[in-house]
């Protein structure tokens, strides 16, 4: 349940997908959250290299974590490259970001898959939040726990009412 | 505020980090309301440790116990679960919008490429 998993079906060879992940100019034109402008972003693409991004948010897209016109900004470090398969990057907030995760290093991975049409892409941010959650995240608790909260829609009033019938 | 938040969820997380808590709960959602024994027969653990998870449980409002007579039963209270959930979701949203801006930008840069005859 600790991490965040995102496929998108992309009209773009794998070499080109992955140029925009690791280029400058590739990730200044999409990072962020929002419209907002990309700030920033140095990548030095190599096993050990680092790039960091900072942006700022249009909208109050993170909620309570972040408002309009607020500046973030993330270190990553490249922990894997296979070129145009997959990246895998360390991920911490050194400016703004989640207060939940300061100070805590995630993990984000892009993996690239050739289809007819293009690229399938993944998105897996994981090791968010802490240890525990990855490691029950290993067992399998994330389609238990979506099933409990299907089970309980809202979660609020009314199963209070029920447990006390 | 944002610490009690982050404790309420660092605890949330704890609880759910353990394989038989996470069955108990599994349990729970399938037969709302079971004696405490009932609760702990299909696990290979002693009573005193069953209970020590059910006050884990307890402490982070995941459960809830009542007593009738002799007779513990235990509940399900999903509630608790709702702020992790969110929090989640609001990491979806962070990469969402970016992952549709990287789609046109990686398009945009393919037509370009095919006009070029690559």
């Amino acid at each position: 349940m600790n991490a965040v998993t995102l496929v998108r079906r992309i009209a773009a060879r794998p070499s080109i997908v992955f140029d925009a992940l690791t280029t400058s100019e590739g990730l200044s034109s999409w990072f962020g959250p929002d419209e907002g402008p990309v700030l920033f972003v140095t990548a030095d693409v190599r096993l050990g290299g680092r790039l960091s991004a900072r942006f700022r948010l249009a909208g109050d897209t993170m909620e309570d974590v972040a408002t309009a016109g607020s500046e973030h900004e993330c270190l990553c470090e490249f922990l894997e490259i296979d070129k145009p398969r997959r990246i895998v990057m360390s991920w911490q907030w050194v400016f703004g970001g989640d207060p939940a995760e300061q100070g805590r290093t995630s993990r984000l991975e892009f993996h690239l898959r050739p289809i007819d049409t293009g690229t399938e892409l993944t998105l897996i941010h994981a090791g968010l939040h802490d240890e525990a959650t990855a490691r029950s995240h290993d067992r399998g608790w994330s389609g238990a726990l979506d099933k409990l909260m299907r089970r309980f829609p809202g979660s609020t009033g009314a199963t209070e009412q029920q447990a006390q019938k | 505020m944002v610490n009690n938040k982050d404790q309420r969820l660092d605890r949330l997380f704890q609880a759910l980090g353990d394989p038989t808590r996470r069955a108990i709960l599994a349990r729970l959602s399938r037969d709302r309301g079971l004696s405490t024994s009932a609760l702990a027969e299909p696990f290979d653990i002693k009573m005193p440790a069953v209970m020590k998870h059910l006050d884990v449980l307890e402490n982070v409002g995941l459960i809830r116990r009542s007593k009738e007579g002799r007779t513990v039963t235990v509940e399900l209270s999903p509630r608790p679960l709702k702020p992790a959930m969110d929090w989640l979701q609001r990491y979806e949203r962070f990469w969402e919008a970016g992952l549709d801006r990287l789609a046109r930008y990686a398009e945009k840069k393919e037509r370009e490429a095919e006009e070029r005859g690559e």
